[in-house]
Parts: structure tokens; sequence; C-alpha cells
């Protein structure tokens, strides 16, 4: 396992403090992301790890601290601003356009990057359509890239959501539990491909993982997530074996 | 789940392989072409067939002048119904388009057709800008009735500040030339009757493109998931305003066409009810396809004016039993029904184009 604490920081957050009513979703918490990591968050139903992503992405203002990308303040900067600095998102729930067919769905998002707002050109015709074709059929989405969104099992909608976000070229991919609700027996072939991906392009990642064969095999760090604090955080090999995380969060 | 083709993130596009892969895609890729040249040909066909009308059908030139106009005005609904949205107001931008041509022709005697189209149209479209930016906030039943409280704002100033609007009686808008030349009443009939047709079908065919552009994509997807389009970094309430205000610019072609063909513009065309009646007639048509404005204009004012003619009162009962009749049994209006007549909506499933 190497360590990236050398290589450039590009995600920092710091001091995050957010409850809801009497839920503390986060209480202090210190997470940084280096260039070439892929952080997996683990940690108890309802601890916090989604709201972290929400509001990484602006999407909730915390109640305290801050979040840096690449040295800039971004804290509770429209999503959409945030997305276009590289920061691209995966959801829990998919989040896919859903009159629209799958390609259709990744060539919208391709136009926003690429911006093309030609009012005349047939959205089909963008000259990105390959390069989103071969995206889906990374993630396994060939398939069902004519099929309407709305269509699609579980599973595709998962992949078709991560593959939208892999058409904004994003540095920092944030994906939560990617591989949930996708077939167990293609769970790891699609993991694998997307991660190998991910390393060729240099594009770092955050996911939040409850499978920790997923978590052991490809996360560079750990990070224990638990009553809105980061328990522990380190190498996989060593958190996923420290006996306090054990029985705290992957036994319980 | 092919391992080789992680090659293709994020540079290199894809492996030959989805190219290469299932006959299926060409054979789509056929049939959308095939789906194309057919609404091609219907659209040559309609545009021939309205063409002649002055030689064959004379004495209905007026009366689809003036459906031509309104539909205009529908098509802009249309835009905004693709973004699942309803106003209930647009007459506003009617009457702008309207008014506008009045005020300058009352200014300036033998001012130009041109003209006056193009004012209606920077008129219109700075409404709908500046209004634009206030209703884009609001979706749903909000954003209804915040553009029925414009226009219905607009409509009494209309009315209360008759020095200038001409209150209630409204303004005359006199004859203009065309391109300079100085026209008689039945010369100009005839020549308004092919600008509206010329406006009329260019719109048609800018908005069909516009609609299967990226934005008109993303008006879409302002209706089915506004948190994924701003999660690939767009505005969902930029995207409903570059909607709004091509809706806003039809209405006010669509206005100024039917306030030169009769002649007037009157707060009349501003009030509520001319709003709504645009949204049903949207309805009637069918959103789905830019052929359902037109369409459903022409029968709209077809029942009205027909019905009237052989029942006094009758054409409200005709069209509110029709509206029912289609909400129930096609939702997707005029349009739905041709495609399930002529057998269309099979291909529907098969090619995604077919579906809008
Ligand atoms: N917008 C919100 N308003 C109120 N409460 C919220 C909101 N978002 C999250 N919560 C609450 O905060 C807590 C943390 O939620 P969060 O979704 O971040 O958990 P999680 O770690 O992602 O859980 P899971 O593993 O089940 O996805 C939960 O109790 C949730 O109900
Ligand atoms: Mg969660």
């Amino acid at each position: 396992m190497s360590d990236y604490s050398a290589s450039p920081l590009l995600l920092q957050a710091e001091g995050l403090k957010l409850r809801f009513g009497g839920i503390i979703a986060a209480d202090g918490i210190d997470l940084s992301l280096h260039e070439g990591e892929h952080l997996a968050i683990i940690g108890p139903n309802g601890a916090g790890k989604t709201t972290f992503l929400n509001i990484c992405t602006g999407y909730l203002r915390p109640q305290g601290g801050s979040v840096r990308f690449e040295n800039r303040e971004i804290t509770a900067q429209p999503p959409r601003q945030i997305t276009r600095l590289g920061i691209a998102r995966a959801f829990q729930i998919p989040q896919l356009f859903a009159e629209q067919t799958v390609l259709e769905n990744m060539l919208l998002a391709v136009s926003v990057r690429e911006r093309h707002w030609n009012p005349l050109r047939n959205l089909h015709a963008v000259p990105e359509r390959r390069e989103m074709e071969g995206l889906l059929e990374l993630v396994g989405c060939s398939d069902v890239r004519d099929r309407v969104a709305s269509e699609l099992p579980e599973g595709k909608r998962k992949l078709a959501d991560i593959a939208i976000a892999l058409a904004l070229k994003p540095r920092v991919l944030l994906m939560d539990e990617p591989t949930s609700g996708v077939a167990s027996a293609d769970k790891f072939d699609v993991m694998e491909t997307l991660m190998n991906a991910l390393r060729q392009a240099k594009v770092s990642s955050v996911f939040v993982e409850h499978d920790m064969e997923m978590v052991s095999r490809y996360a560079t760090r750990v990070a224990v997530w638990a009553q809105g604090k980061i328990q522990t955080t380190g190498a996989p090999e060593v958190v996923l074996n420290d006996p306090d995380v054990v029985r705290n969060v992957i036994g319980g | 789940m092919s391992r080789k083709s992680l090659d293709a993130f994020p540079d290199h596009a894809v492996s030959a392989t989805a190219a290469a892969e299932a006959p299926w895609p060409v054979r789509r890729r056929h049939r959308e072409k095939y789906a194309m040249n057919k609404e091609l040909l219907a659209f040559i066909i309609v545009a021939v067939l309205l063409a002649v009308v002055p030689f064959t059908f004379g004495t209905s030139t007026t009366f689809i002048a003036m459906s031509l106009a309104k539909g205009l005005a529908v098509l802009g609904i249309l835009i905004l119904l693709r973004a699942g949205q309803v106003s209930f107001g647009h007459a506003m931008y009617f009457a702008i388009g309207a008014y506008a041509a009045a005020f300058l022709s009352s200014a300036f005697r033998g001012i130009d057709m041109l003209l006056l189209i193009g004012a209606a149209i920077l008129a219109s479209g700075v409404a709908g800008a500046i209004v634009g930016i206030f209703v884009t906030r609001y979706r749903g039943i909000f954003f209804g009735m915040v553009n029925l409280a414009f226009s219905m704002v607009f409509y009494s100033i209309l009315e209360k500040a008759f020095h200038i609007t001409g209150g209630s009686d409204g303004m005359r808008i006199r004859r203009p030339t065309l391109l300079g030349m100085e026209l008689k009443r039945a010369e100009f009939d005839i020549a308004i009757y092919y600008v509206i047709l010329l406006f009329a079908l260019l719109s048609v065919w800018l908005v069909w493109r516009y609609l299967r552009s990226p934005m008109g994509e993303a008006l879409r997807a302002v209706k089915s998931n506004e948190t994924r389009l701003e999660y690939v970094g767009l505005s969902a309430k930029s995207v409903l305003l570059g909607g709004y205000i091509a809706s806003a610019v039809l209405c006010g072609i669509g206005g100024v066409f039917m306030g030169m063909v009769q002649g007037l513009a009157t707060p009349e065309h501003a009030f509520w009810t001319r709003s709504s009646e645009l949204v049903f007639i949207a309805a009637l048509g069918g959103p789905a396809h830019v052929a359902g404005a037109f369409g459903g204009t022409v029968v709209f004012e077809a029942v009205r004016t027909y019905a009237a003619a052989l029942l006094d009162d009758s054409w409200q009962l005709i069209l509110g039993v029709t509206l029912i009749v289609i909400i129930l049994w096609a939702p997707g209006g005029m349009v739905e029904l041709f495609r399930r007549l002529t057998g269309l909506d099979r291909a529907k499933t098969l090619t995604p184009e077919a579906g809008r």
C-alpha cells in the first residue's frame, strides 16, 4: 500500500458540523483526499456518510467547518458550480433523466461539459457520442443504451448513474454505494473495470461502501464514520482488522 | 462486460465493439431515418396544401391565417410543456406582440410589416426575459399562477391606461406596407397569409430542431430530474428561462399577426381566458409533437366557428366534451390519436426519436 500524503491535496474537509434536530450527522469531521487516492467511507446506517457527500457538493450547507477543493474554498457553493470544478457524483439513489434513454442521459451530460449549446444541432450528433458509448460499455450498460432510463432495473440504474458522472470527466468522483443493487455475479467485474479505468485516467474517488470485500480490494484508505466522527482512518488491511471497527461497524 | 473496454476511458472513444455490436442498432438508425423522412414529407405536403389555400379555398384564407397565428402561440406553450410547466398567463405576450405593432403603426404611418414583426419579437422577448427571471423560480401550480398574476396586472394596465392604450376599445393597427409596397385590402389579406405561413413553417422547423438539441433535451430534464441537472453542472432555472423566452417570443409573433389580420389590438388579447385557451389547445393537439400545436388550433377554431353557426353557444360544450375524452383516452392529444390510427406508435418503442 503506497502512501499518498505526498501527492497533491484535492479535497479537504475541515471541522464539518451538521445536525438535523437531535441527529448529529457530522460533529467536527476532518477528512482529505489526495490525488490518486480511492477513499472508502464505511459506517453504520444513518451515520452521516451521504450527508458528507451532500456537504462536499454544496447540496447541504454545514453549520460549521469548510470544504476546499484544490485549495479553493467551495463550502456551500451551488452543486452545479462544484460539478464544473471537477467533482462529479453518483448517488445512493440513482439520479437519471427519467424520460430519456441512457445514451441521451450521457449525451446531455457531455453537452454540458463541452458546452454544446447550438440549438439547431441534434443531441445525437454531438461529437462525443462514441466516447459516451465507450463509457456505457465500461460500466456494463451497453445493453440498455437505448432504453428509457425510467424502465431500467435497479442495478443498471446505479451503473448508468456512475456513467453520467464519468461523462463529466471529473478529477474527483464521489460514489455512494456504487454497486448496491447490481447483481452480485457482476458486482466485482464492474467495480474492477471501473477502478482500473479511474486509475488509468488519474481520477481520484471517494466511495461509501457497506461491502467490506469491496473496500479491501479497491480502497487505498478507509475512513470509519460513526456518531458524527471519523473513528479511525488508515489502510484497509489495518482498519478492517481493528477489533473496535469489527465490533462497531462490520460486526454490528 | 468486457475488460478491454477500459481503454475507452477517458479519451479514446470506444473500441470498435459498440459500432460492430448487434445488427439491431443499425436497423434502428435506419428506422429513425425512415421516420424522419416521413415526417419531412408530411411537413412538405402540409406546407404545399397551405400554400395553395388562397387559390382553392379563398374564403378560408383569413380563418387559416388566424389559426396559424394562434398556433404559433400554442407552439410556445408546447415548449413549456416539455419542461412540465403550464403557464396561465401567456396571452400577455400575445397582447404585447399586438400592442407593439399598434404603437408603432400609430406613431409611424406606412411602416413596414417586417418592422412591426421585428418590434413584436423584441418586445415579447425582452418582456419574457424580465418576467422569466421571476417566474422560473417556481414550478407546477405556482409557476402557472405567478404567470397568471403577471398577465392580469398587464391586462388591467391595458384597460386602465386608456389615454395611452385606448382602454378596453384597444388600438387600431393600420395596414402596414410590405417591403415598401402599399397594398389594398384584398392584396394585403393574401400577402399577410403568406408571411404568416412562412413564419409558421420556419418556427415549426426551428422549434423541432431546438427540442432535439441539448438545450431542448435539458428542458425535458427540468421535468424529470432537476437534481441531476444541477449535478451535471447546469442550472435548471436558466434552462427553463431559455425555453420561457422562446415561448414568449412565439406568443408575441402570434399576437402581432393576429393583430395585423384583425387590424386591432385589444386588452381582450391578454385576458386570462385567452391564456387558458392556449393551454387547452396544446392539450387538445398533444404536446408530444410540434404538429399538435397547429392541428389542435385548426380543430379548435373550426369547432368554435362552425358549431356556433349550427347551434348558439354549443362550442364550449363540444370542446369541453372533446377535452374530457382526450384526457381520459388519449392523454397525448390528437398527436397520440393520429399515431394510434396510423400505427406509428408501434415504432415509438423501437425508435427513441419517434416518441416526442
Ligand atoms: N436533509 C435532511 N434532513 C433531516 N435529516 C437528515 C437529512 N439528511 C440526512 N438526515 C439524517 O441524518 C442522518 C444521517 O443520514 P445519512 O443519509 O448521511 O446517513 P448514511 O450514513 O448515508 O446512512 P446509509 O448507510 O443508510 O445510507 C440520518 O439519520 C438521516 O435521517
Ligand atoms: Mg447513505
